[in-house]
């Protein structure tokens, strides 16, 4: 080898001696025997965990998750103490009418800081956050080329699909529950343990509250099902990792748009993402299921078909990449 | 992908317009009707009618509020004709441009000119007629139309579906309330002098267009804060009260919450009037009213749902009672509190009661002289916009005066408690220097933090007369009628005052004393459940079963792939490590990258696949790493068919168009983890040999990110040796290595092989297939153009003499009668691929 092995090796005159090494190694080489090559010990849990976490990409987005909570909580004290309580006055005042009922209760304690996180970030940030961990899983192996690699192993497809979709969904549930864990404690150390109050007015106990947010986290992470599936179905079907996280993103973003026209009623109920927000009938004195229940089927109804597409697919597909 | 999310976004766009615009287009006629002559002149009556998109229909007569005009009605009357409905609308006398004057929704002038239209709309051939002369026909109207629209069902049997809304019932008693019951209470004088001036066109004292004994009355009663005679027999004659038990069609009354002038006990009196005579009765308490917006599709949806049934026979009429509540739910598109629906199945009541503890000593309230300053709870046109703004802005609340308010505060709330409708309290009332008493009741909502609102802005009048100084009376007292939710641990505020600004006030000064007879409110409520379509269940349950049938079929997939695989293996085949046969690949395109190729490749071989770019190789190893799926043909490796996923595929190691390596990892841990993949155990991956092939040094524990070309090369063919496989396919490997790396390369594979491995070598370049390899497959054209040894094929199986003179050569054997010829020297490999190839050419 050469003195500088950051540079190509450009051994001079002779072959360098540890190729010499190799040489001899191959000639004392045992026959070859049984490699005990099992299809359901390829690609295990921890090996695909340790790839997805070693990335940049998923340290980067714990970082987003965590400085999140602590920017807003920030933005709001700042805000308060520059003296306009004018609005969290109007939101104790029951009516909120002017303002979203969860911002102006989001200083109140921890459980509506977190309540106010979650309804901040739920259209967006988590979808994005769960699109790419979902969309990026398959499409940049295609783009690193490393998917032909595993499917040559062979890693079993219906099984590499299984084990990325077991792990992209882990780490999506993973941020999910992160955030409003995080937030709880940042909106604590903030403003304070106080009980949970409902923009509808009234106090929760902090078991109920905690309770409440469970439903709510639950219900997010379930609505989320649905940005997962179709960020999968579309990595299985392009090789450009951005095309898969785009993509998905910009039809959820279209599905929000088609919902805010109620010229569309009723068929507005049917867009993937109508029921989005139904947590919301969580906050009330007693929790009404109705819309969660149509929103949690109509997310399994689209995400069974967008899984059984990209399964499909990926069984079919010539990997080209 | 743009592509794609262009051609959405456009079909998104289509279907939203489609939907948008898909309403028919309607045809209306404006025309003047003869009403009720009228002090001997002739009076014309401006009408609109708006016909549907198919006819004959049945019809709708739609009257306006007072002060409007039929042109307020074209949005409503539109939607209705989209609906299917022929619709009326029209003008009331003394309004707009229809003649005559204003008598209130008297019989005999405005209800009989109603009557004359709907003569009228018996004459139009599109109108469905029930018997001749008499059209099927709905009427409704809001307010002044919605108390017409009584009337005229009371006075017209003709009439077939009502919908009146925020009418009333009694004008007296809405003009003049009294909460005690009994006499003719405090005069309401903001919103009759709002409503004077309105129909008078802001023509101060002037009559101008109201009928002159009705104007006389109204004058003489808003000068002296008390109704005469003349004026209440008049009220008396517009008021739906006493008529009720002759309406026959079936009755919708929409009542708002958010209303001072009509609150929604008058519509609670109508119902209850006219559900006496087994009419149908709807009853909706919808949000907003005269002091707070109303949309009018929601107004033509309660009308559609009540009429379809009664004048189109389409469904069936939900007599349910709908409760608007306010601020129980919260949008899921903004965020915001907004109201949800509750429905009481078994139709309108306003009989539960919750008892309610309220406690307070006696306390002593004056009023001012002057009636000055007075509280402000709402203002014709502003609505309770006052009392929010108060809370708002943090100003003192206005809605009680310190002084002038007698509070009675219950504990909180040990749960929450929903008030719908009119709560009742008994009250002590001591006056201790005038006989009569003046006092406004209301009940308030006071939060956890001290908060307090005046919930709609609605406070119920009270007017005692005949009382003794010094002498408690105990009254009981008919609290506003108000929806609002009270949530548990919030307090509810009875609170007693001697002013309100929107009422006429007695201008001398007063005190009186206020008690609590009994210490409880009777709050009303109602026990109902939120309006929700459908079955929520279904929704879940088809979800869930989506899923299940997903899991299912990809269980079964796998079985039966499992069971297919075991089928395909060839035992006589068992021995050779790649066996091809009549292998064709067509793309989707048509094009053939491989065109029947067949070949054995044995244990120990160095195979080179030889050809141009473009031959077919890439796509023939690709084929036999499962990669793609021929389109017919197959592919053996010792002898088990490969298909995507076959595991003897394990026995492989392959580098296959350029390197795939994990950017973000260094070259030793794309390699770990590589190994880890597979799932064999890592004492078998051989990683030494591995790295010393890669010949990286120190720099494989750097990022692949940062390597050349050449070293992730290097890398990848490591990769592929990882546990030394039996076959190992490499893929033009020589690629960006340097010529002293690929002698090297070109010995670590020849002693591979020697092991009894068995190596497959790509590459467009002949000199190294040459030198490297045991045997060759030369491919062009995705056709296989030779297969054999290298020394075979070089050679062409047999021996060559060489001569310097072939010329002289040929002489000596023509002499010797050996019959010769020549051909160019085949030297090497070289010259049979350039022949081969060339030949197509």
């Amino acid at each position: 080898m050469t003195d500088h092995p950051a540079k190509a090796p450009r051994p001079q005159g002779h072959p360098a001696p540890t190729r010499r090494g190799v040489h001899d190694k191959l000639n004392q080489l045992a026959e070859v025997h049984d490699n005990g090559f099992r299809p359901e010990r390829t690609l295990r849990l921890r090996v695909e965990f340790v790839r997805q976490l070693r990335r940049r990409r998923t340290q980067l987005t714990v970082i987003v998750l965590l400085a999140l909570p602590v920017i807003i909580a920030l933005a709001f004290q700042v805000s308060s103490s520059s003296g306009s309580s004018g609005a969290a006055r109007e939101g104790a005042s029951g009516g909120g009418r002017s303002a979203p009922a969860l911002v102006t209760l989001a200083t109140t304690g921890a459980t509506n800081f977190t309540l106010f996180t979650e309804f901040a970030s739920a259209g967006f940030l988590l979808v994005v956050i769960v699109a790419l961990f979902c969309g990026d899983t398959v499409a940049s192996e295609a783009s690193w080329s490393s998917l032909r690699y595993l499917l040559a192993i062979p890693v079993p497809r219906a099984r590499l699909l299984r084990q990325k979709l077991t792990v992209a969904l882990s780490l999506s549930f993973g941020a999910n529950l992160l955030l409003p864990t995080w937030a709880y404690l940042i909106g604590g150390a903030f403003f304070g343990w106080a009980p949970g109050q409902s923009p509808l007015g009234g106090t929760f106990t902090t078991g109920v509250g905690l309770q409440r947010l469970l439903v709510v986290v639950c219900y997010v992470s379930a609505q989320s099902l649905l940005v997962a599936a179709l960020a999968f179905l579309l990595s299985v079907l392009t090789d450009a990792p951005l095309g898969a996280v785009g993509g998905a993103t910009m039809l959820v973003v279209v599905s929000n748009i088609l919902d805010s026209i109620t010229a569309l009623d009723p068929y507005r109920q049917f867009l993937p993402t109508h029921f989005q927000y139904s947590w919301l009938d969580a906050l009330g004195q007693s929790i009404v299921w109705d819309d969660m229940m149509r929103g949690t089927g109509l997310v399994l109804i689209y995400s069974a078909m967008f899984f059984a597409l990209a399964w499909w697919r990926f069984q079919e597909k010539d990997i080209l990449s | 992908m743009a592509a794609a999310a262009a051609a959405l976004l456009v079909a998104a766009g289509v279907a939203v317009a489609a939907v948008v615009t898909s309403g028919p287009t309607i045809r209306s006629t404006s025309q003047f009707v003869a009403g009720t002559p009228e002090a001997g002149a002739t009076v014309g009556l401006d009408t609109t009618v708006y016909f549907p998109a198919t006819t004959s229909a049945p019809a709708v007569l739609l009257a306006h509020g007072f002060g409007g005009s039929k042109t307020d009605l074209d949005s409503e009357a539109r939607s209705l004709a989209e609906h299917g409905y022929v619709v009326l609308a029209y003008t009331a006398r003394g309004f707009g441009r229809s003649g005559g004057l204003i008598h209130l929704d008297a019989p005999s002038y405005e209800v009989a000119d109603a009557g004359m239209l709907i003569s009228y709309l018996a004459t139009l051939p599109q109108v469905v007629k029930d018997a001749p002369g008499d059209p099927r026909v709905g009427v409704a109207g809001s307010s002044y139309g919605g108390g017409l629209a009584l009337l005229l069902a009371a006075n017209d049997k003709r009439v077939d579906a009502v919908g009146a809304d925020i009418t009333w019932n009694d004008l007296s008693q809405a003009l003049f309330p009294n909460a005690a019951g009994g006499q003719p209470g405090v005069f309401k004088k903001l919103w009759a002098g709002e409503l004077f001036a309105s129909a008078s066109g802001r023509k101060g004292g002037a009559c101008v267009r109201f009928a002159p004994q009705l104007c006389a009355a109204y004058q003489q009663a808003a000068s002296t804060g008390e109704p005469d005679a003349s004026i209440l027999s008049l009220l008396k004659a517009s008021s739906p009260a006493g008529v009720l038990s002759r309406i026959t069609a079936p009755t919708l009354l929409t009542q708002g919450e958010q209303d001072s002038l009509f609150p929604l006990a008058q519509a609670g009196a109508n119902a209850t009037g006219i559900a006496a005579n087994s009419t149908p009765v709807k009853v909706i308490w919808r949000s907003g009213g005269h002091d707070g917006g109303t949309s009018t599709s929601d107004l033509v949806q309660y009308l559609q749902g009540w009429f379809d049934p009664v004048l189109f026979h389409r469904g069936r009429a939900d007599a349910s009672f709908d409760v608007t509540v306010p601020g129980s739910g919260i949008s899921a598109a903004t965020g915001r509190t907004v109201s949800q629906s509750l429905q009481v199945d078994r139709g309108y009541s306003n009989g539960l009661l919750q008892r309610v503890g309220v406690f307070g000593p006696p306390q002593t309230v004056y009023a001012p002289a002057g009636g000055s300053p007075a509280a402000v709870t709402s203002v014709p046109g502003l609505g309770g916009l006052l009392s929010t703004a108060a809370t708002a802005t943090g100003s003192p609340n206005l809605t009680a005066i310190p002084g002038q308010a007698a509070m009675f505060a219950s504990q909180p709330l040990p749960a929450s408690l929903l008030v719908a409708g009119s709560s009742t309290a008994t009250l002590r009332v001591t006056a201790h220097e005038a006989t009569d008493a003046t006092l406004f009741a209301s009940i308030h909502h006071v939060a956890t933090d001290g908060t307090d609102t005046l919930p709609a802005g609605l406070v119920a009048p009270i007017r005692l007369t005949g009382l003794t100084p010094g002498e408690a009376r105990t009254v009981t007292v008919t609290l506003p009628g108000v929806v609002r939710n009270l949530p548990a641990g919030d307090r509810l505020v009875l609170v007693v005052a001697t002013t309100d600004l929107a009422y006429q006030l007695p201008s001398q000064p007063r005190s009186y004393t206020i008690a609590m007879a009994g210490s409880t409110v009777d709050v009303a409520t109602i026990d109902g459940r939120i309006i929700r379509a459908g079955q929520p269940w279904i929704w879940l349950l088809t979800g869930l079963a989506a899923m299940a049938i997903l899991i299912l079929g990809a269980l079964v997939a796998a079985v039966r792939r499992g069971r297919r695989r075991r089928r395909t293996v060839l035992a006589d085949l068992s021995g050779v490590p790649v066996a091809m046969e009549g292998l064709v690949k067509e793309y989707g395109d048509g094009y053939r990258a491989v065109n029947d190729v067949s070949f054995r490749v044995e244990r120990g071989q160095v195979v080179g696949l030889l050809g141009p770019n473009g031959a077919g190789k890439t796509t023939t190893l690709r084929v036999l790493m499962g990669l793609i799926r021929p389109t017919s043909g197959t592919v053996r490796v010792f002898g088990e068919l490969v298909e995507a996923g076959a595991p003897v595929l394990s026995r492989i190691g392959a580098f296959i168009e350029g390197p795939g390596l994990l950017p973000h990892l260094s070259g030793r841990e794309n390699l770990r983890l590589f190994w880890a993949a597979t799932g064999q155990p890592s004492q078998d991956a051989e990683f030494d040999t591995a790295l010393e092939i890669a010949g990286l040094g120190e720099s494989v524990d750097r990022r692949v990110k940062t390597f050349s070309h050449g070293m992730r090369q290097r890398l990848a063919i490591a990769q592929a040796m990882l546990g030394l496989p039996e076959v190992l396919v490499l893929d033009e490997p020589t690629n960006g290595l340097d010529p002293l790396q690929i002698a090297e390369m070109r010995e670590v594979l020849r002693r591979y092989a020697a092991t009894g491995r068995t190596v497959v070598i790509s590459s467009h370049l002949l000199a190294e297939v040459e030198q490297t390899c045991s045997h060759v497959v030369v491919m062009h054209n995705g056709k296989l153009v030779a297969a054999g040894s290298v020394a075979e094929i070089a050679g062409a199986g047999g021996v060559q003499l060489v001569v310097k003179n072939p010329q002289q050569a040929q002489e000596i054997l023509a002499a010797a009668g050996v019959d010769s010829q020549t051909v160019p020297a085949r030297r090497s490999l070289e010259d049979i691929f350039i022949q081969m190839v060339g030949a197509d050419e």
